[in-house]
């Protein structure tokens, strides 16, 4: 299992065999127990350098990116493009000269493209991690919710797992449904219909619209960001209606199982997709997500830049 | 000048002609087609194993001139056709300025004069501009030499708009070609919606989008009585409902393009800007319905839709490239591929919808083998295997996703009016612009 994604690109799960996810995880939690143990100044990616190029707005994503190869040691360099240059028409091959020219060991990357990523890499020697690319895929999230339903629940293989929202315009819905699918998990993904993309049936999920019957004993609730502009685009009447019918609350929760835990990738929209008295209530792992996203991040650098020698001893 | 054609598979059918024969070309005619002819002639071509075909028609392709004159020129673009064995050929409106006016078609005859190996019979545009807010001259716009009214690109999306263009044309009885595509069905949707889009987390254009405005226009050809030509029909919704209108006595004929009796959406897996074409490629379900449609008749015509672009149009950016498949060099291998060689279609029937069918929507002297007729003729070695690689097409535009792909067929002989514009499978004239 050494060096399973050394020199390797992150693209997305989809592609990603089941035992580089659980070898992947297992690394995370080695991280997450230097982390606890405030091992903050670690020099195992001293003179690596990390590039990491947004074309897309983003917090704790980015900066989980950034704490995770600085606690290792690494470099950071970091360019932010708005969102619009790329409206403006800056085009991929721009894109992909312009990172190329910073000469880094890895690189990470941000697009509102789907497919960017895997389309740049034959052109680029060097590591290209994928963190979120239009509606594709964001494969550290799903590492990150994979591993935060691992160690509350100590398995993933015959849970069910609700993901409950935008299902059509999400990537974290996407990178989740090919990691939990893989790993076991009995994944039902339900919202309004105007948001369920075709086909999705095929991607070996269940599919229902009625959020009540998708939370119904599941052992994990997810919520996905309900965007604002949806309503604009007319994909549901009000986002009062919304959060009554395809919201999770209170009462909702309380219909999965006595230990579910309530997860969510942030940011919310609370009140719209998940009500307030939940976001910090006893089933939520949300805080834990962002602390393991860090944990994630550093594994998968670490893996992708050290190889996975020596992994007890690190400094 | 006399060209004798000897020992070929002489296919027409027009006339319903199969036979292995002989065909005498002199001064630009076809004199005589037999069994066996014994004369003296300039040249001979010896086409034992070789298909002697009507030269083919294509009733919908993009020649880009002028406006887009680095996608595709008059000049090239008709070299690029005589190498795919076309002898007619159609081009749309969609230029820049549009071929919405007398002068426009004129431009288009002038440019034809002087830069063509191969006829051209222009479309001009339904409304102005292709803006779909007014009718363009279609009296004047026949008279200059307009052979069909399209605004291709789009649909004519106001239906009292498309009912009073349908009904104006036939005083002129030019056929009305529609592009059909429901723009608010489209929305920002970059291929097929479908398993593969939600995959590739790319936004889908549904079926319904094309099958709406086809509906819609066979129900407007039935209540004015009058004709209309469904141009690139991709979906097998769009196939049942052209059935059912032909059923129904309507005046509706229609055509597909080799992509989509020959590709899925599935090729659109790696995000390949190639296969980006509107309307899009659509699922296994779709492509067994136009070979449905194919059999049966449904669809009369299949037309290239030649639709040249350079790199930087293209780009690796699936979603700033432009739509569009580069297809007169493939077209006729693709259906011998898909379509001869799977028994889906009889040679014949097969070279009917390259060549006769759609001369005769269009109402061209064309795509046919007749005596004293223009000796338009294309042969065809119809066993001959190759890979497909676009960089080595004639036309501007590399963008083919066959690229790679193996087809069997290639145009050994492309003669226009009696003058080989394709010899030995090499364009004759100028080939080096």
């Amino acid at each position: 299992m050494d060096n399973i994604l050394k020199d390797c690109d992150v693209l997305g799960i989809k592609n990603m065999p089941k035992q580089t996810i659980e070898f992947i995880l297992n690394i995370t939690q080695k991280m997450k127990t230097l982390l606890k143990n405030g091992k903050k100044e670690m020099k195992v990616l001293a003179g690596k350098s990390v590039a990491i190029v947004f074309y897309e707005n983003s917090t704790r994503t980015r900066l989980s990116f950034e704490l995770a190869a600085k606690y290792l040691g690494a470099h950071v360099v970091s360019m932010s493009v708005q969102g619009s240059s790329v409206a403006k028409g800056e085009s991929l091959e721009d894109t992909l000269d312009t990172i190329t020219r910073m000469a880094a060991d890895v690189i990470i990357i941000r697009h509102p493209y789907s497919g960017t990523p895997s389309v740049m890499a034959p052109f680029i020697n060097i590591p290209i991690i994928n963190a979120g690319d239009g509606m594709n895929e964001h494969p550290s999230q799903a590492l990150l919710d994979m591993y935060t339903i691992l160690e509350n629940k100590g398995h993933l293989d015959g849970l069910k797992v609700a993901i409950i929202g935008d299902i059509y315009h999400s990537r974290v819905a996407r990178s989740n449904i090919y990691g939990l699918t893989k790993m076991g998990s009995h994944v039902v993904v339900a919202g309004p219909p105007t948001l369920i993309p075709s086909g999705i049936e095929n991607m070996g999920v269940e599919v229902s619209f009625d959020v009540e019957y998708a939370i119904k004993d599941a052992d994990v609730v997810m919520g996905l960001r309900m965007q604002k502009e949806r309503q604009n685009a007319g994909l549901v009447p009000s986002l009062s209606e919304y959060a009554y019918y395809f919201g999770i609350n209170a009462q909702r929760l309380a219909m999965a199982k006595s230990d579910a835990i309530l997860m969510h990738p942030r940011p919310t929209n609370v009140g719209v997709e998940i009500s307030y008295d939940i976001v910090y209530g006893p089933q939520s792992v949300i805080s834990e997500q962002v602390t393991n996203g860090v944990a994630v991040r550093m594994a998968l650098l670490y893996l992708i830049l050290e190889g996975s020698y020596n992994i007890e001893n690190i400094d | 000048m006399k060209i004798l054609i000897k020992s070929g598979r002489i296919i027409d059918p027009y006339s319903n002609t199969d036979l292995i024969g002989d065909l005498l070309i002199q001064d630009g005619i076809i004199k005589s087609i037999s069994p066996k002819i014994n004369c003296d002639a300039d040249t001979t071509i010896e086409a034992v194993g070789l298909w002697v075909l009507p030269g083919l028609v294509d009733m919908h392709c993009h020649l880009r001139e002028p406006g887009y004159e680095s996608k595709e020129t008059v000049f090239t673009g008709t070299r690029s056709a005589a190498i795919g064995g076309f002898t007619s050929i159609a081009c749309m409106p969609n230029t820049n300025p549009p071929i919405d006016n007398k002068a426009m078609v004129e431009y288009i005859r002038f440019k034809a004069e002087k830069d063509s190996v191969v006829k051209i019979y222009p479309i001009a545009c339904i409304t102005k501009g292709r803006a779909g807010l007014e009718l363009t001259p279609f009296g004047m716009l026949k008279d200059a030499g307009a052979i069909g009214l399209s605004d291709d690109g789009d649909s004519v999306a106001d239906s009292r708009l498309m009912m009073l263009a349908m009904q104006y044309a036939m005083r002129f009885d030019l056929p009305i070609i529609e592009h059909c595509e429901d723009k608010e069905l489209v929305a920002d949707g970059i291929m097929n919606d479908g398993v593969t889009a939600t995959k590739l987390g790319l936004k889908g254009i549904p079926s319904a989008a094309e099958e709406i405005i086809v509906a819609r226009d066979a129900i407007l050809a039935g209540y004015t009585n009058s004709r209309i030509h469904i141009a690139h029909v991709s979906t097998v919704g769009s196939v049942n409902i052209i059935r059912g209108a032909k059923h129904l006595g309507i005046q509706i004929t229609c055509e597909t393009c080799p992509h989509y009796f020959s590709l899925t959406d599935e090729i659109l897996d790696g995000y390949s800007t190639y296969a980006k074409v509107n309307p899009p490629l659509r699922t296994a379900k779709d492509v067994e319905g136009i070979i449905e449609g194919l059999k049966d008749g449904t669809i009369d015509v299949i037309a290239t839709d030649h639709a040249p672009h350079d790199e930087l149009s293209k780009g690796n950016d699936i979603y700033n490239a432009l739509p569009g498949i580069s297809g007169f060099e493939t077209a006729l291998s693709v259906g011998i591929t898909y379509l001869v060689d799977k028994n889906i279609l009889s040679p014949s029937e097969f070279i009917a919808k390259m060549a006769y069918n759609p001369a005769n929507i269009l109402a061209i002297n064309a795509g046919k083998l007749a005596v004293d007729s223009p000796a338009d003729v294309t042969i065809v070695d119809p066993n001959t295997e190759y890979i497909v690689n676009s960089k080595d097409f004639i036309s501007k535009g590399k963008n083919s996703p066959y690229n790679g792909m193996k087809l069997k067929g290639r145009v050994l002989y492309t003669i226009v009016n009696g003058q080989c514009v394709v010899y030995d499978g090499k364009v004759v004239t100028g080939d080096n612009r």
